[in-house]
């Protein structure tokens, strides 16, 4: 039987066990889903099934792998790695539609939703009673909280807060052939292995979540945000490293140069930085009132001395709402510059910066591309954004290998290779260069004791061992890829 | 693995849209926006679904009129919302009107469809037919015309007989061909201004216009009224009928430059929108463009240029809890969104609230809820959902959202009137009554 068919009989039966409105098997509609985040690692699937009750995740799930066909779970396909590109005809489990919050307790901090539900829209329930969720990744208006899950996201917070990581207490899950299994709890501490921060950034390779429950916190009493503007990017560098060798924690630290601001200037939230600016510094302080007018204080006489040549606090909640939306949509707005970009995901110790940017430019200039820094720069999360226009040969693989030299800069730095957009089947090559064969023999071993048969997401996160093909069950690809 | 979009052939048609897909690099932020994609969860049916599929059919990976792709763009309702929140400013809605102009020919399409297209062309195109409708109307509504035309929309699929049960009581003139040419200002004079009357709503919500004439005549504007406007083609665009659309805009381009006046003054957010939007209308007829540019400049909604002349203080007290409903082309395409509001709070006694959802379609879009009654209805549910108890009125600034509203929240049995800003800033002002049940539904 090829892989073509053995989909067409596993969709077979989940049309019949969760109706034809679940199921998305048309060719042109499929075009739809053959790409996240990043359109450049586009792969056809051989079909959609788009669960409206949790139940029906479990019963999708046994059916396709009973029939050998892998399954690569979907939220808003917000990612940026290619985690929820379903290759060799595999079959996307989109879960946009169980988006449900199922409740929520005030007194113990804590929400319960299912896994299709935006992070937004946990942040606004969040709100709606003086708390907040941490995790605030820049697509949070689209992005789901199943997928903040998979990848760990972070976000513009996670400097003082952590990653969703530190901020999910329990979680259901479908694991392989349609099992069911609940991880972490609500009691602080429990025995015996961490599964739950096993799973927590899986990126779908060892099942799929279907009810999250979450830590709220209590909404800090105040925040300050300072926006401060520089002629020179590293003098806003230097100032980042300074403000935390200061002893000064805040709640967020985020960087952008010339060319991403000309980017996000063009979008829809306009905040009239001049073109010629150097660097964007956003910086957010918050906690109790007392004090924290002081803190911002000190963090603009740190810039001052670095040459800042414009340091203001936000008016009211509208400004900042303002700031924050043209600093999040900066990945967006980059269609305004090129018709396509690369995006990294490098981490290194935020003493580095000065010299890795210097890194960056000088791999941009080797391999001739435009780059746009977007970055987490309290904790060193840089985001190099390599502009290209894809009609134009050769641009691509220009674009790819100065994102992998790029990369390298940052493990030989002391850093890594992602910080919270996952490895997908972007970065798996990458992964060997980050990790010895020991250790990623050990990450592969914990995977097949998750899912024997290779069926939860093929392919991703870990790089292909060589030689032959990952796994036994997948079908064989392109040829009879079941579309 | 298949060929992916980007080791594509060079595109196999000429022209195509990559001015506008080319600047989408399918980072999602659009997806909340689309009430298609809320209500279906369905990737094809959001706005970066259809722009990819857009893309897909110029790199010759999908045929145009494949079912799919057709289902796509037919779905949109062009309410724009995704592109006031797309970060490249990728124009989704041009994209989909000029698919819908080249597949207008080719598509076979449900009976429904088709007559629904006969039935607009029919309308739009024949201002004269206009003032017989509404007298027509009234006759029907006062049940003059005996049982037949009741029995024959009963017939009608869904939502025809709840649309017409939710007309407002017509009166049976339009302003188009019954106000005076010119009426003067209150003084002092500050401006001169040509009112756009609109088609439905001067045959539906002639009441609208008419307080529109009043209400801008008692703030010190000069209100001219020309006969040779028309309707304004924003109906014919969306069902891919361009040549109709250019021939009304061509019309009204003539009619209004004819009219000495700073402003054209609408009540319609649909028309209001298209009018803005006449030099995409015509951007293959460069001779015409700068024209359209000019006129484009002077269009404003009634609320806009209340707020810019200054809102005068009110006569007498409306007490009311009022929701206003941001019609998607006032606020997507024209910017107003503040402006109805200011008006509404300045009244004394009304308590403006907001709807749960925020700025959402209500499903109306045109002729798209009798062109597509399931998925409107799906996308008016949400909308009702999010009107908050307790609302004695919902205001809003589009004679189709009116009825749309008005349907849904008689289906759930709710008693809450739905009316224009203009007609309660009216009697506020002491110029009308309250009106009572203005697409109020049964």
């Amino acid at each position: 039987m090829t892989g073509g068919e053995r989909v067409a009989r596993a969709l077979a039966e989940v049309e019949t066990a969760l109706g034809t409105e679940a199921v998305v098997r048309s060719p042109g509609a499929l075009w739809a889903y053959s790409a996240d985040g990043n359109p450049d690692l586009a792969a056809r699937p051989g079909g959609v099934v788009l669960p409206s009750r949790r139940a029906d995740v479990a019963a999708a799930v046994a059916a396709l792998h009973r029939h050998g066909v892998p399954v690569v779970a979907r939220g808003a396909g917000t990612g940026l790695s290619g985690g929820a590109v379903a290759e060799e005809g595999g079959v996307l489990l989109d879960l946009a539609r169980l988006d449900r919050i199922l409740a929520v307790d005030e007194g113990e901090g804590w929400l319960r939703a299912e896994p299709g539900v935006t992070n937004l829209a946990v942040g606004r329930r969040a709100a709606g009673m003086g708390m907040f969720f941490a995790p605030d990744p820049s697509s949070q208006v689209a992005c789901t909280l199943g997928g903040n899950v998979a990848e760990n996201s972070g976000g513009g917070h996670c400097l003082k807060y952590g990653v969703t990581l530190q901020h999910v207490l329990a979680l259901e899950a479908v694991t392989a052939g349609g099992g069911t299994l609940s991880l972490g709890g609500l009691a602080a501490d429990l025995p015996g292995y961490d599964l739950l921060g096993l799973f927590v950034g899986s990126e779908g390779t060892l099942g799929v979540a279907t009810e999250v429950t979450v830590r709220l916190l209590p909404a800090p009493e105040a925040t300050r945000t300072v926006l401060m503007l520089f002629h020179r990017e590293e003098d806003a560098s230097e100032t980042v490293s300074e403000v935390i060798a200061a002893g000064i924690l805040p709640a967020a630290m985020e960087m952008m140069d010339n060319l991403a601001v000309a980017g996000v200037e063009r979008g829809p939230y306009r905040v009239g930085f001049p073109p010629d600016v150097g660097a964007v510094l956003l910086v957010e302080v918050d906690g109790l009132e007392a004090g924290l007018d002081e803190q911002a204080e000190r963090i603009a006489a740190i810039a001052r001395r670095r040459g800042v040549r414009e340091a203001r606090l936000a008016r009211d909640e509208g400004e900042r709402a303002l700031w924050w939306a043209n600093r999040k949509t900066a990945f967006g707005a980059m269609g305004n510059l090129a018709p396509a970009y690369l995006v990294q995901d490098g981490v290194i110790p935020r003493s580095r910066l000065v010299r890795v940017l210097r890194r960056v430019r000088e791999i941009a200039r080797t391999e001739g591309v435009r780059v746009a820094n977007v970055f987490h720069a309290g904790d060193g999360n840089l985001h190099p954004l390599i502009l290209y226009d894809p009609a134009e040969p050769g641009a691509a693989a220009r674009a790819r290998r100065a994102g992998a030299a790029m990369l390298r800069v940052c493990v030989d730095e002391g850093g890594s290779i992602t910080g919270e957009h996952g490895v997908g089947s972007e970065k798996r090559e990458e992964m060997a260069y980050q990790f010895t064969p020991a250790e990623l023999a050990l990450m592969r071993s914990v995977r097949d004791a998750w899912d024997p048969a290779g069926l939860w997401n093929p392919g991703k996160v870990l790089p292909p061992e060589r030689p032959g093909p990952t796994g036994t069950a997948v079908p064989s690809g392109s040829a009879d890829g079941g579309v | 693995m298949e060929r992916t979009p980007h080791t594509a052939p060079p595109a196999a048609r000429r022209g195509g849209d990559r001015d506008i897909w080319s600047a989408c690099v399918h980072c999602g932020l659009c997806l909340p926006s689309c009430p298609t994609y809320r209500v279906t969860g369905r990737e094809e049916l959001s706005p970066r679904g259809r722009v990819f599929l857009a893309r897909l059919v110029d790199e010759g990976l999908l045929p145009e009129d494949d079912a799919d792709r057709v289902m796509a763009m037919e779905s949109c309702l062009d309410c724009r919302a995704c592109e006031v929140v797309c970060p490249s400013g990728v124009r989704v809605g041009h994209l989909v009107e000029r698919a819908r102009e080249r597949l207008a020919g080719r598509l076979p399409g449900p009976w429904r469809r088709r007559w629904a297209h006969r039935l607009v062309r029919g309308f739009v195109a024949h201002p004269g037919r206009w003032p017989r409708l509404a007298r027509l109307g009234r006759l029907w509504q006062r049940g003059r015309l005996g049982r037949l035309p009741d029995r024959l929309l009963r017939r009608l699929p869904a939502p025809w007989p709840e649309l017409a049960e939710a007309l407002p009581p017509l009166s049976g003139l339009t302003v188009r061909a019954s106000a005076p040419a010119v009426t003067p200002a209150r003084p002092p004079v500050r401006a001169r201004v040509a009112l756009f009357a609109g088609c439905v709503q001067d045959v539906a919500f002639g009441a609208v216009n008419e307080a529109a004439r009043r209400v801008l005549a008692y703030v010190g504007c000069e209100v001219v009224v020309t006969r040779a406007q028309g309707c304004c083609g924003a109906l014919s665009r969306d069902m891919g009928d361009g040549e109709t659309a250019r021939a009304l805009a061509r019309r009204n381009l003539a009619a209004f430059a004819a009219v000495q006046a700073d402003y054209v003054v609408t009540a319609v957010g649909g028309c209001g929108a298209m009018l803005r939007e006449y030099p995409v209308l015509f951007a293959h007829e460069p001779a015409r463009v700068a024209e359209a540019q000019a006129f484009a400049r002077r269009v404003v909604d009634v609320s806009q240029l209340l707020v810019r002349l200054g809102p005068l203080p009110a006569a007498k007290p409306l007490p009311l809890r009022v929701a206003y409903h941001d019609s998607c082309h006032l606020a997507h395409v024209m910017g107003v969104r503040a402006e109805p509001r200011a008006l509404l709070a300045a009244i004394p006694g009304v308590e403006l609230v907001e709807l749960g959802e925020g700025p959402a379609c209500c499903g109306s879009a045109g002729t798209y809820n009798l062109e597509h009654p399931e998925m409107s209805a799906r996308i008016l549910e949400r909308k009702i959902d999010s009107v908050p108890e307790g609302v004695d009125a919902v205001a809003t600034g589009n004679p189709g959202c009116a009825l749309q509203l008005a349907v849904g929240l008689g289906r759930r049995g709710r008693r809450v009137r739905v009316v224009h800003p203009i007609r309660l800033l009216a009697a506020a002002y002491g110029l009308d009554e309250i009106p009572a049940d203005e697409g109020g539904g049964p």
